[in-house]
């Protein structure tokens, strides 16, 4: 009888591919423990009080969410996470596609300018903010000096809110379009020299062949730069923290380092927690959106 | 013809190559500008442009002894070594189901993982905070890999059963057929065909793992176990007096990620590309 049920247990391990799902075990279960259990109390947390270290708390149903609506703070980061993730977009796409098409063919500095330009793509986010520190802060600021030597008086960069978010939004930008140059590059290379040929002999101008042959056939490489993009906006963290702490004020946090600060500065864990949910369902709901959205053209296009 | 064709090339050169050294420039000027700072001497007053003519040294020893940045520069390898070495592990024997056998309990999985790639760390800050309290994870190593080599390894499950679905499943039968067991024939058929993607997996994880800032904020709080951001972090906010120490931290703390850059650069390209396919 034993027996019997080893020997079929052997052979479902040995030979049915349903065994072989246990090969994921190790995975699930740190996924489950760190991932899934942490959305579940974070929802639970977020109807509460709680300071972030007391013993006690008390559950108050949705007051956080119904602050969350009404905090000027809460909407600030939302609109600046939305410049953060679009406008990075944008002006990536825009940077990384102008260096891609300049440095796709080999000439002599093509090496070592892919290289310059990749190597801040590396560096993180946090020490990104720390060297640009130095540019565009007020006093003997980089920046300045530059625009002293024009006769401009120097500029107090950071001080204004709205600037202040446009000008992270631009160092995160300038600092990793590498990655959307690379992409594109490897789009670029994948277009058939045939098609350009063709388009040349049937006398078509360099901008005609750009617009009719070059964008096209690069739609995949764009896609997938701009969710990359999008989603690494909306991350946004180290920068923000490293350039402003999210002041003046409140002005520049995005979601992620308000939630940080509501946390550990405002011992406010049960706040806190309802707006990382509150982000969690928008990241969420933008990602399945673009995934709907990528799927529909895919289908337009291949079918 | 043929002449004017050349002709015309060699001019387009030259505006290309004009182009690209402005471009690096404009690229190179922040790694400049912290250079040029951290060769100075404190209280130095000269504009951040103006390399000095004497160059010093000593912003780094005071940002080697007061800001640790060296002991910070061990504890990140240690913390990111782990963690890749887990990441692979793991994610390379999950995808070989994953991407094999569409059962419907494993696209579940499949996608319950990649959704995850999404989340920002931020967003659970509070309930991971608390459960590695109770733990007992805060201020340790295993706290901090546990976490970074569960949040990279949608990443890598991601790019992992990609690439399987790329190796023809040809293989896996004539390997069943000779008796080989199923469990066998992802370490012996399946995992040496996957070296070039590992690569891809190990920069990028790995990376991503060295500059990362928030898990380790939560769960490194002992001055001695911080990691390069965080030492920069502290290092900032207490001595943005001495600006030139600041900039030899900044300097040290970018060198490791750019060395190996400069070494295995065809891999780093390879690794964005692979990310990004699809």
């Amino acid at each position: 009888m034993v027996e019997a049920k080893l020997k079929r247990f052997s052979r479902f391990l040995y030979a049915d591919p349903r065994a072989l799902t246990l090969l994921t075990l190790p995975a699930v279960v740190l996924f489950s423990v760190f991932v899934v259990f942490p959305i579940i109390s974070g929802l639970n947390i977020s109807f509460t009080n709680w300071n972030g270290y007391s013993q006690s708390y008390s559950y108050v149903g949705i007051q956080n969410y119904k602050d969350l609506l009404f905090n000027d703070s809460v909407w600030t980061a939302f609109r600046n996470t939305l410049v953060y993730g679009l406008g990075s977009t944008a002006v990536q796409t825009v940077l990384g596609l102008g260096l891609a098409m300049l440095l796709v063919d080999k000439f002599f500095l093509r090496g070592v300018t892919r290289t310059i330009v990749y190597i801040p793509a590396m560096v993180a986010q946090l020490v990104i903010g720390y060297i640009w520190y130095f540019i565009v802060t007020y006093e003997r600021g980089a920046l300045n000096d530059i625009i002293n030597l024009f006769g401009v008086s120097p500029i107090d960069w950071m001080s204004k809110g709205n600037r202040a978010v446009l000008i992270i939004m631009l160092i995160n930008s300038i600092a990793y379009c590498g990655k959307t140059m690379i992409i594109f590059i490897a789009g670029l290379e994948s277009v058939p020299n045939m098609y350009h040929e063709a388009a040349s002999i049937d006398g078509a101008s360099g901008w005609q062949a750009f617009r009719h042959i070059t964008i096209p056939l690069l739609l995949p490489a764009f896609t997938t730069s701009l969710v990359l993009n999008i989603i690494g906006g909306l991350k946004m963290f180290g920068l923000v923290i490293a350039m402003t702490d999210g002041g003046p004020g409140y002005a520049t946090h995005s979601l992620s380092s308000l939630i940080n600060t509501m946390y550990f500065a405002n011992q406010r864990a049960g706040f806190s927690s309802a707006i990382g949910i509150f982000s969690f369902i928008f990241i969420m709901l933008v990602s399945i959106l673009l995934r709907r959205y990528l799927e529909y053209k895919d289908q337009q296009y291949n079918g | 013809m043929a002449n004017a064709k050349n002709n015309l090339k060699a001019r387009h050169n030259w505006i290309k190559n004009i182009v690209a050294v402005v471009t690096s420039v404009f690229f190179f000027a922040p790694f400049y500008i912290i250079l040029s700072l951290s060769f100075k001497v404190r209280g130095d007053r000269s504009s951040h442009w103006i390399f000095p003519s004497s160059p010093h040294i000593q912003s780094y020893v005071v940002a080697l002894t007061k800001g640790n940045i060296g002991t910070a520069i061990i504890n990140t390898l240690i913390v990111t070594v782990f963690s890749v070495v887990l990441i692979i592990l793991f994610g390379s024997i999950a995808s070989y189901p994953l991407a094999r056998h569409r059962s419907k309990l494993n696209k579940f999985i499949l996608s319950a993982f990649v959704g995850v790639m999404m989340v920002p760390p931020l967003s659970v800050l509070v309930p991971i905070y608390r459960l590695m309290v109770s733990l007992g994870g805060i201020n340790t190593f295993w706290g901090i890999i546990i976490l970074s080599t569960t949040y990279g390894l949608p990443m890598s499950v991601f790019m992992f059963s990609n690439f399987i679905c790329t190796i023809p499943k040809e293989l896996d039968e004539a390997a069943l057929l000779d008796g080989c067991s199923q469990f066998a024939i992802f370490p012996r058929i399946i995992l040496p065909n996957m070296m070039p993607v590992v690569s891809s997996v190990v920069i990028l994880t790995g990376v991503s793992i060295w500059n990362d800032y928030s898990f380790q904020l939560y769960i490194l709080q002992k001055p001695k176990l911080r990691t390069i951001t965080l030492a920069m972090s502290s290092f900032f906010s207490e001595g943005m007096t001495n600006l030139p120490a600041a900039a030899a931290a900044a300097v040290m703390a970018v060198l490791p990620v750019v060395v190996l850059y400069l070494f295995l650069q065809k891999y780093f390209i390879k690794g964005t590309v692979d990310s990004a396919v699809k």
